[in-house]
């Protein structure tokens, strides 16, 4: 199964280049009660590349990231995925997967939190088999059995990423995947974000940890109070970046940094 | 006061006793089983799907869990009689009306405590569940499984009303002797007659069966717990 | 389209074998089939009634002679009656013959019988405060009941022994509806629950002698008047109309009317005893 899949998400990406851009997003204002979380977000994406999403606590990264799946409506302007605008009823959009800082598990086993995923196998046997693959693939095979809720807060987001991973999303979304885990467990993550990337799945993630964005982007979008203030290539984000506000982020984060890139 | 010896108790112990709590438990089991087919999915629902007039069904299915037995009774009875509205069935003083009149009884105490159970799990799992594209009966089926040791004790709560309660079966069964006499009614009886041994054998039953049931409602709680940790 | 069945196979385990469990209990507990297919009936009598023990004589002798089940739901006799009414038994079986005569005459029930009579008593406490042990006359003992203010416990429930108790205080000259919560304490219940309290509180009450043989819970009560024969109890039992509803077992209700009347269903009658004593009196023919 895991095989099948690789070659049907290799030819998705070759058809959609000749289509609309993966994301689009026009005029976006989210403004529950008085505050203004987005703030007017043009945004428009190819997918080409992992695209990195950062900025201050409060800028609006959460919720950008879960209008761009359809979790939530803007209250102004216009979200549209691979051409197609809001999904029907509260569903997130077909095509997507999300990946979430604290992942929910059910009160059951690694197995049984994937095999609730929708659309792996036309028999009982066949999902079973594709689950455990997947299982394999992330690292987690020998912890089928053990209760989800039970597992590490490494061994938990693996699991939640091939719970998405199974979904075979065309695009990725990842919303602060490592910010509660070790170092060891985030390189491990890292890593699998990297196979589904070269996969041919899209990537875009939020992270607060600047050493993550500069490993795994390759754009940067920069978020401040609700404004997409900056929007370049990781290198030049760190290098130069254009803003004061990115600059007094930057420096906040890695006073170092301005002065010796990574 | 207690003018029973224990040669009486043993004594009444052959004959009636096993018929009446064996009528007793499948009477019971068999409404909160129809209770838990109803109750479970709407309790699931209500908790699930935002509807216009949701907050009065959540309040109403609450109050519903105190409906006092004998109303309950009066209402099935006047409805099974044959001069009523599902006459036609002639179930009237049949276990079956007894069956039905528990499950009416116990079906919103399933589904107020399912309710309960399931709108906390959906408070924590509903992003993952719409995330994951789940349609709404899906939607129900997981969130019910991951509830299930909360939804079993509900169902155990069910079963002990519906087998202490006296006032629905006694008005829609006619505690006919040897037909539709559980161990409540008959407590009643017997002891309304002042003849108390038989009573008292029942009594210490249905106790042993009540205690072994809120002991079976602490286990699997415990069990959910230890297994899955919350 | 997609469902999903591994969370239904995590619950499945355990509920198939809880179904299973549920299964085999309600085997267990169901009627066996040869029980389920033979002719039954559905009686409302009254509780006194039941409570004597008669029908536990009565009902297997007729089974044996006709191969008929017979359900009896015992309640009071106005609820019997209107259970009747409603159509929802075959016979109604009671003993207040104005009522029954009433039932009658509303075209509720067909072929009236007398089966037997039994008698009320008058129990009390041994020091009997109202002097009345021994008084021939029932309607006496009422009055002086009435005039020592002593504690009576009554049924009211519309009940056939109410409904002679009524009659009797009517009988005296005696208004109770005025004493109410003070010495006359209505209990709203059936025999049993009304000697309960009346031992209770060591008060009067008027009873059938069939209740009162069996009753265990005595206290300091006894038989202190009997025999008059106002105190005399007929039964009488009568066809719930099936002109009225179709359903009523016609054949099978019919057929239990005339064994009661019979000389064998007589003579079971008659054979009923409590603690040696015969409790009632068979007068189909008289």
């Amino acid at each position: 199964m895991a095989a099948e899949v690789l070659d049907a998400r290799r030819a998705a990406p070759a058809a959609r280049a000749a289509l609309d851009p993966l994301l689009s997003l026009r005029g976006i204002v989210f403004r529950p009660a008085e505050r203004t979380i987005l703030d007017h977000v043009d945004f428009d994406w190819d997918g080409a590349g992992v695209c990195a999403l950062v900025g201050p606590n409060g800028a609006g990264k959460t919720v950008l990231l879960r209008t761009i799946h359809g979790l939530l409506a803007p209250h102004e302007g216009d979200v549209r995925f691979e051409g197609r605008s809001r999904p029907a009823g509260d569903l997130a959009f077909a095509g997507q997967a999300l990946v979430f800082q604290h992942s929910s598990m059910f009160r059951g086993s690694a197995l049984d939190n994937l095999l609730v995923v929708p659309g792996i196998g036309a028999s009982g046997r066949e999902r079973r088999e594709c689950a455990l693959a997947m299982l394999e693939r992330v690292g987690l095979r020998e912890l089928a059995q053990a209760p989800a809720l039970k597992l590490s807060g490494g061994e938990r987001q693996r699991l939640a990423i091939a719970r998405a991973w199974l979904m075979r999303p065309r695009l990725l979304l990842l919303d602060e995947p490592t910010a509660s885990l070790d170092p060891s467990a985030t390189e491990q993550v890292e890593e699998l974000i990297r196979e589904i990337h070269d996969d041919g799945c899209r990537v875009l993630l939020t992270s607060h940890n600047l050493g993550q964005v500069s490993r795994l982007a390759d754009e940067v979008v920069f978020l401040h109070r609700g404004r997409v203030l900056e929007r370049t290539p990781v290198s030049a984000f760190f290098a130069n970046p254009r803003t004061r506000e990115a600059r007094q982020f930057l420096q906040g984060a890695l006073p170092w940094h301005l002065s010796s890139p990574p | 006061m207690f003018d029973v010896s224990i040669e009486e108790l043993i004594r009444s112990f052959e004959g009636d006793v096993l018929a009446i709590v064996a009528l007793s438990l499948r009477v019971s089991l068999s409404a909160v089983a129809i209770a838990a087919v109803i109750g479970m999915p709407l309790g699931a629902f209500v908790a699930v799907v935002r509807f216009p007039g949701r907050s009065i069904a959540v309040t109403l299915l609450n109050a519903m869990m105190g409906l006092p037995a004998v109303l309950v009774g009066l209402v099935v009875y006047l409805s099974l009689s044959r001069s009523g509205p599902l006459g036609g069935f002639g179930l009237l003083f049949t276990p079956a009306a007894m069956i039905v009149a528990q499950a009416v009884l116990t079906t919103p105490l399933v589904a107020a405590l399912t309710r309960q159970t399931v709108e906390d799990a959906w408070r924590q799992h509903g992003e993952t569940l719409r995330s994951l594209r789940l349609p709404l009966a899906s939607r129900v089926r997981v969130l019910l499984w991951d509830c299930r040791f909360s939804v079993a004790a509900a169902f155990l709560a069910g079963l002990g009303r519906a087998m202490s309660e006296v006032g629905t079966v006694m008005i829609v069964g006619g505690n006919i002797d040897g037909f539709t006499r559980v161990m409540t009614t008959a407590i009643a009886l017997e002891t309304s007659k002042g003849d108390l041994p038989l009573a008292v054998a029942l009594g210490i039953v249905l106790m042993a069966l009540v205690l072994a049931l809120n002991a079976l409602v602490s286990t699997v709680r415990g069990v959910g717990m230890r297994r899955h940790g919350g | 389209m997609a469902s999903v069945f591994a969370p239904l196979k995590a619950v499945g385990a355990p509920l198939a074998a809880l179904a299973s469990a549920l299964a085999f209990i309600a085997a267990l507990a169901a009627p066996p089939p040869a029980a389920a297919q033979a002719t039954t009936i559905t009686v409302a009598s009254t509780t006194s009634t039941e409570q004597s023990g008669l029908f536990r004589q009565l009902l297997p002798a007729f089974e044996k002679d006709t191969g008929i089940q017979v359900k009896v739901v015992a309640v009071g006799t106005g609820q019997a009656l209107d259970i009747g009414r409603r159509g929802d038994a075959d016979v109604v079986f009671v003993h207040d013959p104005a009522a029954e005569e009433k039932f009658m005459a509303e075209g509720a029930g067909v072929d009236h019988k007398r089966v037997m009579y039994n008698d009320f008593v008058i129990v009390g406490p041994k020091s009997d405060p109202a002097k009345i042990r021994g008084d021939k006359s029932v309607i006496d003992a009422m009055r002086r009941i009435a005039e020592a203010k002593v504690p009576f416990a009554s049924r009211g429930d519309r009940s056939g022994t109410n409904a002679a108790e009524l009659r009797y205080w009517k009988d005296a000259g005696i208004d109770v509806s005025a004493a109410k919560g003070q010495w006359y304490k209505e209990t709203g219940s059936g025999m049993g629950p009304t000697l309960n309290t009346a031992a209770g509180m060591n008060a009067y009450s008027l009873t059938d002698r069939g209740t009162w043989l069996s009753f265990r819970n005595r206290g300091d009560l006894e038989i202190l008047v009997q025999g008059d024969e106002r105190l005399f109890n007929q039964y009488g039992v009568m066809l719930v109309n099936p002109a009225r509803h179709p359903q009523v077992k016609k054949e099978a209700g019919t057929k239990f009317i005339d064994w009661l009347g019979s000389d064998r269903g007589q003579q079971t009658i008659a054979d009923y005893k409590v603690n040696g004593e015969q409790l009632f009196f068979p007068n189909a023919k008289k």
